[in-house]
């Protein structure tokens, strides 16, 4: 392998692993305050691309209907919350987790009803479809701005975790969820703001891996989804940190190892579960967990 | 809680069945089923009769995917890797030599499969060993984690076989799968198979080790406390879980006579997670009537997909209308009816009885 194509999927590795990390921080905040894998954020990414769309479809503007689409994809998750899980607080794990499969399926086959089936190409902003040369490598903009985008969203919900007072009770309700009741928080409204957070990221996420790969179906989240969460888990659930790290360790492994060994190609899909499953073996607390008692 | 008195305290309280009459009711029932199953044989058309089939397919499946979700409540979601490794197993064993070279054209399929041919039954034998046999590799990484975690490793090794089953083309022969299965699954087979399954887990559930299952889904510390080692009852409940539905894989395709990787995709185990949880998790009775009521379901609400001709306006078929009805169903018996039809209750003839004679006298506990 040369030089050039070995950078070439360097840098494909850290975009596709940025996108992992945005999607991953939803999987993670929502763990880390409900204890609930939320198997239907990974179709928010899907629900994004497609309000985005039909954003650029009627305003023609990507400035205008990106983030209205993320806007859009935030209050899906929030309602995701008060229909799917919020009548189920007080029941046992397994029926929320059955609840949130159920809640993937229905907005699955729901856009399958309204959309159909066939894929839609996405209208890729020429902002991001540009390509430029570096030094013999031949790089999609978007390429290079997925991970600065990533970073910068990061930084923002850092700020708001660690330095607002909504933070401050997120992470009391992650450490301690009757006790942050006693203080006299408002629970759901904190859940809902969690939510809110997680799925606004992911949504940037979804459009992004739409301009990536602009093929939009009704079921072109689940994968993305499914890897987010293997990301979460390696970087150690709950820490959002974490989740970062390990989106980005994720895409660069996955994209890499293809590389390296081309004959794997097919088994690409398979490969994040074995990871997983390595992680959950050897290290259970992922990269940054601290280890603690249940 | 009327949980707390076993069958045997309910029948001395109640004191109007001896273990005789209930034997006795079992089998009148039994020939009462085998009756019917006849009839259908003989006089049903073969859209009634494909119908049955799924159904006892199905009874199967549930039946055993509820003994691991609902009787030691652990959330498994990769029923579908042990039906897909069953369905390989049987359908590579009773293709002829002839018929597999035919199937392979790009890769040959390794030797001493392309030789061998077997009878239906023990292909379906095979089946259920090769399933278990999985099950008992993957059961160490599964059950070092419990909850969310185990739900997302079992999840993982479903996808792993479908990807493998896509991958493995000089065994699987990849996404072309196998065609032309002589169609050996019939009533008999299938309904035969759904009855040993609901036998045999029954027994199961009622043994000490069924108790021990029960004991870690309530409270698994406690369990432990009381010197139950989780592992034994939980891998035993995985392996003879694998071993029914692998047979189940095998009579499926030996209906439907292909077999592809499209079968096994993760909605295979939605649907049987709907089974269970509108049936009731934890009740194999509830299994058995979610089970039929879906098979039976699945074909009514084809309606919904289909094009409707009001005689004015002819309304177009929608595709994926009937997962929408599914997926609906499953959220709204999760949030308001968290017990499904049967909660934990099992079906027994006292029941029955009482139920029967609720009318006259009632006959109510001491």
């Amino acid at each position: 392998m040369t030089t050039t194509i070995f950078l070439q999927q360097l840098v494909n590795g850290i975009s596709v692993g940025s996108l992992y990390a945005l999607v991953a921080i939803g999987y993670t905040m929502v763990y880390g305050i409900l204890r609930l894998i939320n198997f239907a954020h990974g179709d928010l990414l899907m629900v994004a691309a497609y309000a985005a769309i039909f954003g650029i479809g009627i305003f023609s503007n990507p400035w205008i209907a990106f983030p209205l689409a993320i806007l859009i994809t935030g209050c899906i998750g929030v309602l995701l919350d008060r229909a799917a899980y919020r009548p189920l607080r007080n029941a046992p794990r397994i029926s929320l987790l059955i609840s949130a499969i159920g809640a993937s399926f229905l907005l699955e086959n729901l856009f399958l009803v309204i959309f159909g089936g066939v894929p839609r190409p996405f209208p890729r902003p020429d902002f991001f479809a540009r390509v430029i040369e570096i030094g013999g490598l031949r790089i999609q903009v978007l390429t290079i701005y997925a991970p600065l985008i990533t970073i910068l969203l990061v930084l923002g919900l850092l700020y708001i975790v660690y330095w607002t007072k909504a933070g401050k009770a997120m992470r009391a309700a992650s450490r301690d969820f009757e006790t942050t009741r006693l203080m006299g928080i408002n629970l759901d409204r904190i859940i809902a703001l969690t939510f809110l957070l997680g799925s606004c990221l992911a949504a940037a996420g979804g459009i992004m891996w739409a301009m990536k790969y602009p093929q939009v179906n009704p079921f072109m989240g689940i994968f993305p989804g499914i890897k987010a969460f293997i990301a979460a888990v390696l970087g150690g659930i709950g820490n959002i940190t974490g989740a970062v790290i390990g989106g980005f360790l994720l895409g660069l492994g996955e994209i890499m190892i293809v590389a390296l060994m081309p004959e794997l190609a097919q088994y690409r899909d398979a490969l994040a579960f074995v990871i997983l499953i390595l992680v959950l073996l050897f290290r259970p607390t992922g990269i940054m967990g601290e280890t603690t008692v249940e | 809680m009327s949980d707390f008195r076993g069958p045997a305290g309910a029948a001395q309280i109640q004191g109007n069945l001896t273990d005789r009459q209930k034997t006795m009711l079992n089998a009148a029932a039994l020939l009462c089923v085998l009756g019917i199953l006849a009839l259908f044989n003989q006089y049903g058309s073969e859209y009634h009769v494909r119908i049955l089939n799924n159904m006892a397919i199905f009874v199967t499946l549930a039946v055993s995917y509820n003994l691991v979700n609902g009787v030691c409540g652990i959330l498994h979601l990769g029923p579908n890797a042990f039906v897909a490794i069953g369905a390989y197993t049987s359908a590579l064993l009773t293709m002829s030599p002839a018929e597999k070279q035919l199937n392979f054209i790009i890769n040959q399929l390794i030797w001493p499969l392309s030789v061998v041919q077997a009878p239906f039954a023990l292909s379906l034998v095979a089946a259920g060993v090769m399933a278990a046999l999985f099950a008992f590799m993957i059961s160490f990484p599964v059950f070092r984690v419990r909850g969310d975690y185990l739900a997302i490793v079992t999840f993982g090794f479903g996808e792993v076989v479908r990807v493998l089953c896509n991958a493995a083309q000089s065994l699987t022969n990849g996404p072309l799968g196998l065609k032309n299965l002589e169609p050996y699954t019939n009533l008999w087979w299938s309904w035969g198979i759904a009855i040993l399954t609901i036998v045999s887990i029954t027994k199961l559930i009622n043994s000490s080790y069924g108790r021990a299952m029960k004991a870690i889904r309530e409270d698994e510390t406690a369990a432990r406390a009381m010197g139950i080692d989780p592992f034994r009852p939980l891998l035993l409940a995985f392996l003879i879980s694998a071993f029914f539905s692998g047979i189940a894989g095998g009579l499926l395709v030996h209906l439907i006579t292909t077999v592809s990787p499209t079968l096994f995709i993760f909605t295979l185990t939605f649907n049987l997670l709907i089974i269970i949880v509108v049936g009731g998790l934890g009740s194999t009775t509830g299994a058995v009537v979610g089970a039929m009521l879906f098979a039976w379901g699945g074909e009514a609400l084809r309606i919904v997909e289909n094009p409707v001709d009001l005689g004015i306006i002819v309304i177009p078929g929608i595709p994926g209308m009937r997962m929408v009805v599914f997926s609906l169903i499953l959220m709204l018996v999760i949030i308001f009816a968290g017990h499904g039809i049967f909660g934990r209750r099992e079906f027994n003839w006292e029941q029955l009885a009482r139920f029967l004679s609720r009318g006259g006298k009632r006959v109510g506990s001491p």
